[in-house]
Order: structure tokens, then C-alpha cells, then sequence
């Protein structure tokens, strides 16, 4: 299964919101844990609501949470 | 690992022993003697039924002990929805189960057309429905692992 192209900083951004688990940003975002897990590893791009929601879980616009292509590791 | 991919595993596994203990259990009782005759067709009639009823109970039974010791070994409460990631593996496997069983099924159409006993045809057609619930629980554990 190739990596999908969708990338995500979702890991950086729960250690920055108080270490939030991957429990609480599942539930937040109305998915499971396992949903979270494959999102991380990149092994999943969600749609565009559920990338929304994952967004709003963390106050932040979708394009700070998400993005497309070549990780740019100094833009976070 | 998570709930979704133990559930997987524990299915395939389920899905085997459910399927070997109950063949073991019916083999000796086909009429070898009574070839393509009304009992022989009693008995392939009697076997697919009673193996869906078996397995669907079986597989009840097994879920909720599989459940109580998940929640008794992770203090986790399983998932009661499935999310669109859920969607999607179940989508992809039950694409992959059903190409499994249609495959069987025309080789099942495929012996009776070479002259084949009724026997082969029904041993096929039992076999590839094993084979696709087995694919169908291998899909979900790969791409849980793996990705979509």
C-alpha cells in the first residue's frame, strides 16, 4: 500500500495541546482511535469533513493540520 | 494493536476453527453409498444450513466474549460506530470475499459442466464460501495494518 499523498502534522499538534491522547482527539473528531492511528502513520487520507473536524478539534485552519505532497518540515 | 485489528484476527480464527470442527464433526455422517441420490442431497442441504446457523451463533458468542476480554485486558471500551475508515475496509473486503466466492462458484457450475458428482460441485461451493469469510477477515486485518 503506497504512502498517500495527504500528509498531516496531527501527532506535533496533540503534544502541543496538552498531550492530548488519541482517544480524546477521536472523540472529538467523532471517529475511532483506530482512525487516528492510521492518520498518523499516513496510511489513510480522510475526507474533507472528517479533515475539518479534525481541524476544529484543534482550533486550527485545515491547511495547518493537513497538506498535500512533500512534508515541509520548517513550516512547523 | 488495535481494537479493529485483534477483532480481525480473532475472527479469522474463529472463521477456521468454526469450520474445521464442524466438518469433522459431519464428514463421517455422508451417505457414501447413496451417490447423487435424495439423501445425498439431504445431507449437502442439511450441512450448508446448519453450518450458516452454527457459524452466525458461533460467531455472536465469540464477539461478545472477544469484547469482555478486551475491556477486562485494556480498560478500553470498544468502539460502538463505525467511522468512514470502517466503511471503507468493510467496502473492500466484502469486494475481495465476494470476487473469492464468485470465482468458486462458477468452478462449482464449471465441474458439473466436465461431469463431475454432485459431491465435487457442492464441496467447491462450500469451500469457496470458507475461502471468501477467510479473505474477507484477511482484507480487514491488512488494511486496518496496512492502510487504505
Amino acid at each position: 500500500m503506497g504512502k498517500n499523498l495527504v500528509g498531516n502534522h496531527i501527532r506535533k499538534l496533540r503534544f502541543n495541546h496538552n498531550e492530548m491522547t488519541q482517544q480524546q482527539l477521536a472523540d472529538r473528531a467523532g471517529v475511532t482511535r483506530q482512525t487516528i492511528v492510521a492518520l498518523e502513520k499516513g496510511n489513510y487520507s480522510p475526507s474533507l469533513e472528517l479533515a475539518f473536524r479534525i481541524a476544529h478539534a484543534f482550533n486550527l485552519p485545515l491547511e495547518e493540520v493537513f497538506f498535500y505532497g512533500e512534508n515541509k518540515e520548517g513550516e512547523w | 494493536m488495535t481494537y479493529q485489528e485483534k477483532k480481525s484476527i480473532v475472527s479469522l480464527i474463529s472463521t477456521i476453527l468454526i469450520f474445521v470442527v464442524y466438518c469433522l464433526y459431519r464428514y463421517p455422517e455422508y451417505p457414501e453409498e447413496a451417490l447423487n441420490s435424495k439423501e445425498t442431497l439431504h445431507y449437502w442441504g442439511s450441512f450448508v444450513l446448519v453450518l450458516t446457523l452454527v457459524s452466525i451463533a458461533a460467531h455472536i458468542v465469540i464477539s461478545i466474549i472477544f469484547n469482555i476480554v478486551f475491556r477486562m485486558t485494556t480498560r478500553e471500551k470498544e468502539p460502538t460506530f463505525a467511522d468512514e475508515l470502517d466503511k471503507r475496509i468493510d467496502l473492500l473486503a466484502f469486494r475481495n470475499s465476494f470476487a473469492v466466492f464468485v470465482i468458486g462458484f462458477l468452478l462449482a457450475m464449471g465441474s458439473l459442466v466436465i461431469d463431475q458428482p454432485s459431491k465435487v460441485m457442492f464441496i467447491i461451493l462450500i469451500g469457496s464460501g470458507f475461502l471468501s469469510d477467510v479473505t474477507g477477515s484477511l482484507s480487514r486485518l491488512y488494511h486496518y495494518r496496512r492502510g487504505v
